[in-house]
């Protein structure tokens, strides 16, 4: 049985109240402190911004001018495939890679390094062992996520798997290996659960993080399955869960079979990490271990259940959600058909809802975890995409959102990246 | 053997559409395809060597799936993109 968030309207939704803090529910259930960044802040970016977008009929990049007033659009890149993520290389701000497949034929990657211009096929892609005789083999179906490796490890990425499974390719994208530590771990079965504890589009692996201090240590979020850490570059790995409920699972606070819908480590203090559960938003200080819910802070009526996440490049303590009603069968649109970001900034305390410039009323969005992302201006730029086909942006971290763009292809992902001069 | 390549498989071929191949079973035939337009077998056939869920393959009109089929000079292939989707 899926957690019955409650979706009845309340005074907290009404548009008078849509800029009010909503002050902790519970605050015995949540007590982060205002983060301090580790290391020295990066000034805030003042150039383009381009927006790179995946969507289930291919991939367009939206470019702005300077003052992200105005976007003109390239693409669409692979039309008719289904692109489930395009990554913008920071090593070199030049290179991309996109995942795809289409409806009947198999999983690749390409790899561009002129933005968009050129590309060329992984020679390859990330596949599973051939089975021995007699045992099943896993087959890749699609390669959903893609991070780029550390910044010290040129041409070093991962990709994350549906069925679930983590790669690494050390040539910027052209030859894919499995991640042994993981793929072959001896929990790997009860870690992933079967086909049946994945999304309905397939189990998924995905929030590859690397610790910027460090190139061996590694996260992982799987649908379903949690949230898993390696220190040593993947060759074993460990839950990470203690704290985060699974209100579906029989024992309601396991040490694995979670549903991370998105994980988030901040650049900046990479001890804090957040994540937007299947039952809830979370906050982890690593030192602790153990995740808090800072989502009870949320107002009732319109929950902590969602699938984006995403933070802000400067302030550990501040980033934005995106509500989905997480009701009864789980409609995953806007509670109330009325689309808002949540914002908060203080690591959770209290939650501001932001909807000025989106549809009041019967707008029922969706907007799946890797659909929304922030630049690094200042203000900060907050994007996300619907599945209809929507691009809302704000200039002003969420506080008036815009239309970018709209009739597109379901959108799976939105990447915002400053462009290099 | 001709063999019938459908569309979506024409940026790997160069957009023929009907290429020869020498080949005396499916796995060979696959094969050389490979050699001939790299990538174009794993978009068809996955990593356990079995044909993908929406890839069929006709020898002389005759649906098979098993990679031993065996081939003749004079036999027709058509690859095809399975009627699926909406």
């Amino acid at each position: 049985m899926k957690p019955n968030n409650g979706s009845k309207p309340s005074k907290d939704n009404k548009p008078g109240n849509k800029t009010k803090t909503i002050k902790a529910a519970s605050p015995k259930t949540v007590s982060p402190k205002t983060v301090s960044p580790k290391t020295a802040v990066p000034k805030a970016a003042a150039g383009s911004v381009a927006l790179l977008v995946s969507t289930i009929k291919g991939a367009f990049i939206f470019k702005s001018d300077t003052t992200r007033s105005k976007w003109k659009v390239r693409g669409p890149f692979f039309l008719g495939h289904i692109v489930h993520h395009m990554v913008l290389d920071p090593r070199d701000k030049r290179t991309l890679l996109l995942a795809a497949k289409t409806g009947h034929l198999g999983p690749t990657l390409y790899r561009s390094g002129d933005m968009g211009k050129t590309w060329k096929e992984a020679s390859k892609p990330p596949a599973f062992p051939k089975a021995k005789n007699g045992e099943k083999g896993r087959v890749v179906d699609h390669t959903f996520w893609l991070t780029p490796g550390h910044a010290s490890e040129a041409g070093v990425w991962y990709g994350g798997t549906s069925t679930q499974g983590l790669f690494r390719t050390e040539d910027g994208g052209g030859t894919w290996a499995p991640v042994k530590g993981f793929n072959d771990h001896p929990n790997y079965s009860k870690w992933t659960g079967g086909e049946q504890d994945g999304t309905p589009d397939g189990p998924k692996l995905h929030s590859i993080i690397v610790d910027p201090r460090d190139a061996k240590h590694l996260y992982i979020g799987m649908s379903s399955g949690g949230v898993f850490e390696s220190t040593d570059r993947g060759a074993n790995w460990l839950p990470l869960n203690a704290g985060c409920l699974a209100e579906f699972h029989p024992d309601k606070y396991p040490e694995y079979g979670h549903d991370p819908h998105c994980v988030r480590m901040h650049p900046l203090a990479p001890d804090i990490l957040y994540q937007q559960n299947h039952c809830g938003i979370y906050r982890m200080d690593r030192k602790e271990g153990r995740w808090v819910r800072i989502g009870d802070n949320m107002p009732k009526s319109v929950g902590d259940i969602g699938f984006p996440m995403e933070l802000h490049p400067r302030k550990a303590d501040t980033c934005w959600v995106f509500p989905m009603d997480g009701t009864l069968v789980w409609p995953r649109t806007s509670p109330d058909g009325k689309p808002a970001t949540y914002i908060t900034r203080n690591s959770g305390r209290s939650w501001q809802r932001q909807d000025k410039g989106l549809p009041p009323k019967q707008a029922w969005l969706t907007v799946k975890r890797q659909a929304m992302s922030a630049d690094a201006h200042q203000p900060v730029g907050v994007y996300f995409g619907t599945t209809s086909g929507e691009i809302w942006g704000s200039r002003n971290e969420g506080g008036n959102w815009h239309s970018i763009a709209r009739n597109l292809p379901h959108i799976y992902a939105v990447e915002a990246v400053e462009l290099a001069r | 053997m001709k063999v019938m390549i459908p569309s979506p498989l024409y940026d790997y071929t160069g957009g023929d559409y009907e290429v020869d191949v020498d080949a005396t079973n499916l796995a060979g035939l696959l094969a050389e395809l490979e050699r001939r337009y790299p990538g174009i077998r794993f978009r068809m056939v996955n990593e356990q060597d079995a044909l993908r869920g929406h890839i069929r393959i006709f020898i002389n009109g005759v649906a098979v799936r098993d990679m031993s089929a065996e081939l003749n000079p004079q036999d027709e292939v058509f690859i095809v993109q399975a009627l699926s989707g909406g």
